[in-house]
């Protein structure tokens, strides 16, 4: 049966390699079998589960605690006919022993993978005879089996997005104490639908309660939280250059102090400057995976190498990361997309996205003829950036904000947006109002064109703009015409509520093509490109 | 470490030398605290840890004896002294020091009496990543009688004229009244690069300054620089919209001005030596600009800036002179907490102290006194009968029966005879009034302090 032979390619693999992770893959292509279905799924569950499992092992609950104890031995026997009332504790008990697991050394670790996994297998193997035998022993076994298996999948929603939750609220303002990073409160009257996001003001700056000369946060991080929070610095690639310049910094000013190892203490060195970036202005996908490659990297550094050899090796590492994945993927970009931009052309941009920019100046100077038609609005009018930009540069430009769209769309031959992000279900992560343009172009028919470099993907998944987002500051919104402003008391009018959204979704539908370092692909390849991703890393 | 605070104490308290001939001026009690405690207090609140304090001889002697000043202020202060005599400038002064500096500075005078919140000053300093940002505060009006003022209060101080962009953050134009003989001139650059400019005389300036350490090291290469206020600063303002380095100045080709050029272009290469590829990288990508309406970008490409935060509302006095001095004296016990009268004071029964006045410790107030509006300093015996309106009572002072003070000033260790009435005076140090004497509006000093110019 395929169990049994799973058991012992588990033992012969085991030996093989040391790797728990990549094991049912491994396993797979060295033995060059063809895998059953239950093989497969068997793969997917493992691999999810060892994903939660890395990451909750901070978090061990009582009752996974109080089972791991008798449950201990349980794994280690090959189980021929385990009861059903163990199959249920046992793989939730063989997560937390793992996850304890997993704080300790690594030797261990290898012996509890493999009694995790078989336990497992013996778990679904028990259930499934269960189904054949009858009804009773799968129900059950079912209940039980089933919310211990919807545990691992289950993931914890990002704080940013439970401001309404005040057990969450607390959790965040304890972790704040901790590290000695202060709380930014928020701000004014919240629009319902959006209750559960962040809205801070300008006026309280992040600052306001961190000593002047900055002790406990690093000066340089200090200085990239003002210039998020006023927006200095602003686009996807500018923060995270940003972000990677000041990381750069930090990493030339510490110092390990005696008793740690740098891989381990640089890394706890860097949580609170995280929290204190995020608490200026909530991080962006492309920040978020600058901030993993970089803790992957500082984590990978080898115990015995010397402190100046290590921090030389980062800083190379992060040049690199530069280099390639911006600097080189925006080149890529570049040559791919003028093969679309054809002479007579009339390309419609929206907002300022640097990649954009830097396509259609590519362009021009490769002397190709096309004119351009900004599209912008309000309250940010990024356009004007864009519009200065690509003037300076020579291109013909019109400028429209954005309520003109159907007007100018006519005369549009193809759209070419940016984007912040690109979600694993294939939507798109943009500036709010790209999602209009989008739709709107399909309604006319013009081709809409996406640019992302690929370190902006992201393995979130988003239906809608309301789950997760960023408010920005409400009083942008107010504006001052001929010595009157009206909105300048909003607060007061109890029914009033000022909404700045910053990011909207767009569907794959509305979207023909995404430009990206790897190729031309269409939207729903992104997840592609994300295992792709991972299973290189 | 990111800042250093430098308290620049050796200041002479030249506008007010009635107040200062006898006790230096960082050490004159505002508010029964001396001078120099107010901004230590404030760098303290801030989170400053150390401070360097650049004074004279005595009065780092009180600094590590007056009772205040030792108890209250926990920050490591690091004095330096500086020999009286030597007429030395701010900017010499930091010259002086320049082996301690390693990272930028600031600047804070001994005479500055605020609560602004300094995060807004070191914010524009931090953000923009600018080569200075100071302090600047809307003029209050005195508006009580100065001692010793004759008429009234002649238009001395000499305006400012500080012209700033439409966001009134970016400081553009900085002149003082006395340096526009021939009146306002505004360079074509500024006006191509900030067409609207506002203009605004009735400010104060703080003193506070942000300075980056490569200034430091330009006032280290150019000896000539002896004042922040008076050159620093001004220089600072004007080299913002300079031409560039790169661009061939076909003027100035005798050699001399050519080297004058070199030492004031090394300004520009210190501060732009440290400017990263990472750094550039992200300020083109950024989709941010500081200005509208033409083809520069943000900044204009320049590297030095000079920003200013202007207070609208909140406290901010600088105490140079005599009427600053008793305007201060009335406003900064609102600073801090402490109980208007002080527990070791002995103010008997039938005295009435007014809820607006402060007396200070081991005071000894005596019956049927009334003391009102006013403050009263350590070790001060007031006898009976005694009338106290509107005054400031330094330490150690002895006021004997039936005195009448309205209005004035009583410097240290000074002695009012019995029944004299003392109105909108100033005495000083160690004088004696004698008994039954009848002043008003005159300032009593030494003989030999006359001589002081």
């Amino acid at each position: 049966m395929a169990d049994s032979d799973g058991r012992q390619i588990d033992s012969i693999n085991h030996a093989a390699d040391g790797d728990g992770k990549g094991h049912g893959i491994v396993r797979a292509k060295t033995e060059g079998k063809e895998l059953t279905k239950e093989e497969k799924q068997r793969l997917r569950k493992e691999k999810k589960q060892h994903k939660k499992n890395k990451k909750d092992d901070k978090v061990p609950t009582e009752k996974e605690k109080e089972k791991e104890k008798p449950s201990v031995q349980a794994p280690s026997k090959p189980v021929t006919q385990s009861p059903t009332h163990k199959a249920a504790p046992v793989p939730v008990s063989a997560s937390a022993s793992e996850s304890l697991a997993a704080a300790e050394k690594p030797v261990k670790t290898k012996a509890e993978l493999r009694a995790e996994r078989r336990a497992r297998q013996d778990s679904e193997r028990t259930s499934k005879q269960g189904k054949k035998e009858g009804g009773q022993q799968s129900t059950t076994s079912k209940p039980k089996a089933s919310p211990s298996e919807l545990q691992p999948v289950v993931k914890r929603l990002p704080e940013h997005v439970q401001v309404d939750d005040p057990a969450a609220l607390k959790k965040l303002a304890k972790k704040l104490e901790r590290q000695q990073v202060p709380l930014r409160s928020d701000y004014g009257y919240k629009v319902s639908l959006f209750s559960h996001l962040h809205q801070y003001s300008r006026k309280n700056p992040p600052t306001q309660q961190i000593s002047i000369p900055a002790t406990v946060i690093h000066p340089s991080v200090v200085r990239l939280g003002l210039q998020y929070s006023q927006g200095i610095i602003a686009g996807s690639n500018a923060r995270s250059v940003a972000l990677l310049h000041a990381f750069k910094q930090v990493i030339q000013d510490y110092s390990t102090p005696p008793n740690e190892e740098l891989s381990r203490d640089l890394v706890n060195k860097l949580s609170p400057y995280i929290s204190f970036l995020s608490q200026c202005r909530p991080l962006s996908a492309s920040m978020g995976n600058a901030i993993k490659y970089i803790k992957k990297e500082i984590s990978n550094i080898p115990s015995q190498c010397k402190e100046e050899e290590a921090k030389g090796k980062l800083q190379e590492c992060i040049d690199s990361y530069v280099n390639e994945k911006i600097i080189l993927a925006s080149e890529a970009i570049s040559k791919y997309a003028i093969e679309k931009i054809s002479n007579g052309d009339v390309i419609l941009v929206y907002g300022c996205s640097s990649l954009v920019n830097h396509i259609l100046c590519d362009a021009f100077e490769k002397q190709r003829k096309f004119r351009v038609i900004v599209v912008d609005s309000r309250p940010r009018l990024e356009g004007r950036e864009a519009l200065r930009r690509l003037v300076k540069k020579g291109i013909r430009c019109t400028y429209v904000l954005i309520s003109a769209l159907s007007y100018i769309l006519p005369e549009v031959s193809k759209v070419f947006l940016g984007a912040h992000a690109l979600l694993a279900n294939g939507y798109v992560m943009s500036r709010v109002g790209t999602s209009q343009i989008a739709l709107v172009a399909k309604a006319y028919n013009v081709p809409v064109l996406v640019c992302c470099e690929t370190y902006k993907f992201c393995e979130r998944v988003q239906t809608d703009s309301f789950v997760s987002n960023e408010l920005d500051d409400p009083d942008d919104l107010i504006v001052t015409r001929n010595g009157k402003t009206h909105l300048e008391n909003w607060q007061t009018v109890k029914s009033l509520g000022l909404l700045n959204l910053v990011y909207d979704v767009t569907p794959p539908d509305f979207v023909d093509l995404v430009i990206t370092d790897l190729g031309m692909i269409p939207c729903t390849s992104v997840p592609v490109v994300l295992r792709v991703k991972n299973v290189d890393q | 470490m990111e800042l250093q605070a430098v308290l620049m104490a050796a200041g002479g308290g030249s506008r007010m030398m009635d107040l200062t001939y006898n006790t230096p001026k960082p050490l004159l009690p505002v508010g029964n605290r001396p001078l120099i405690w107010y901004p230590l207090n404030l760098l303290e609140r801030v989170g400053f840890e150390e401070v360097i304090v650049i004074t004279t001889k005595e009065v780092q002697k009180a600094l590590s004896t007056d009772l205040r000043l030792k108890t209250d202020v926990k920050m490591k202060l690091d004095v330096v002294c500086i020999q009286e005599e030597t007429d030395m400038g701010t900017a010499d002064a930091l010259r002086h020091i320049q082996q301690k500096i390693k990272t930028d500075i600031l600047v804070v005078s001994c005479d500055l009496i605020t609560d602004v919140a300094l995060h807004e000053v070191v914010d524009l300093f931090r953000a923009h990543n600018a080569t200075l940002s100071m302090l600047m505060s809307k003029v209050h009006e005195f508006t009580e009688t100065v001692p010793g003022q004759k008429g009234k209060k002649k238009g001395g101080e000499q305006r400012d004229f500080v012209g700033v962009d439409v966001t009134g953050k970016r400081l553009l134009f900085m002149a003082n009244e006395a340096d526009l003989e021939e009146g306002l001139v505004l360079r074509k650059s500024i006006m191509r690069k900030h067409p609207r400019m506002l203009i605004k005389t009735g400010l104060l300036d703080a003193h506070l300054y942000c300075l980056k350490r490569s200034v430091v090291d330009f006032l280290v290469h150019n000896k000539s620089v002896t004042s922040i206020r008076g050159e620093l600063v001004p220089y600072l303002v004007r080299k913002q919209f300079s031409k560039s380095l790169n661009s061939p100045n076909a003027t100035e080709d005798s050699e001399k001005n050519q080297k004058q050029q070199d030492a004031h272009n090394n300004l520009e290469l210190l501060s732009t030596g440290k400017d990263e590829p990472l750094l550039q990288l992200a300020r083109e990508r950024s989709c941010w600009n500081d200005h509208r309406g033409d083809m520069s970008e943000a900044y204009h490409g320049g590297k030095l800036r000079c920003y200013v935060h202007i207070m609208e509302e909140g406290m901010c006095y600088r105490v140079n002179t005599l009427a600053a001095y008793i305007e201060a004296n009335r406003v900064a016990p609102k600073l801090f907490d402490d109980p208007s009268i002080h527990p070791t004071a002995v103010v008997t029964e039938r005295s009435l102290v007014g809820s607006d006045s402060i007396i200070g410790p081991y005071c000894q107030i005596l019956e049927k006194t009334s003391i009102k509006r006013s403050n009263v300093g350590t070790s001060t015996t007031i006898k009976e009968k005694v009338k106290i309106i509107n005054s400031i009572i330094m330490n150690g002072v002895t006021i004997e029966e039936g005195c009448n003070i309205q209005g004035s000033v009583i410097c240290n260790n000074a002695v009012i005879g019995r029944g004299a009435d003392i109105k909108y005076c100033l005495v000083g140090s160690g004088q004696r009034v004698e008994p039954e004497a009848e002043r008003t509006n005159e300032v009593i000093v030494g003989s030999d302090q006359l001589m002081e110019i």
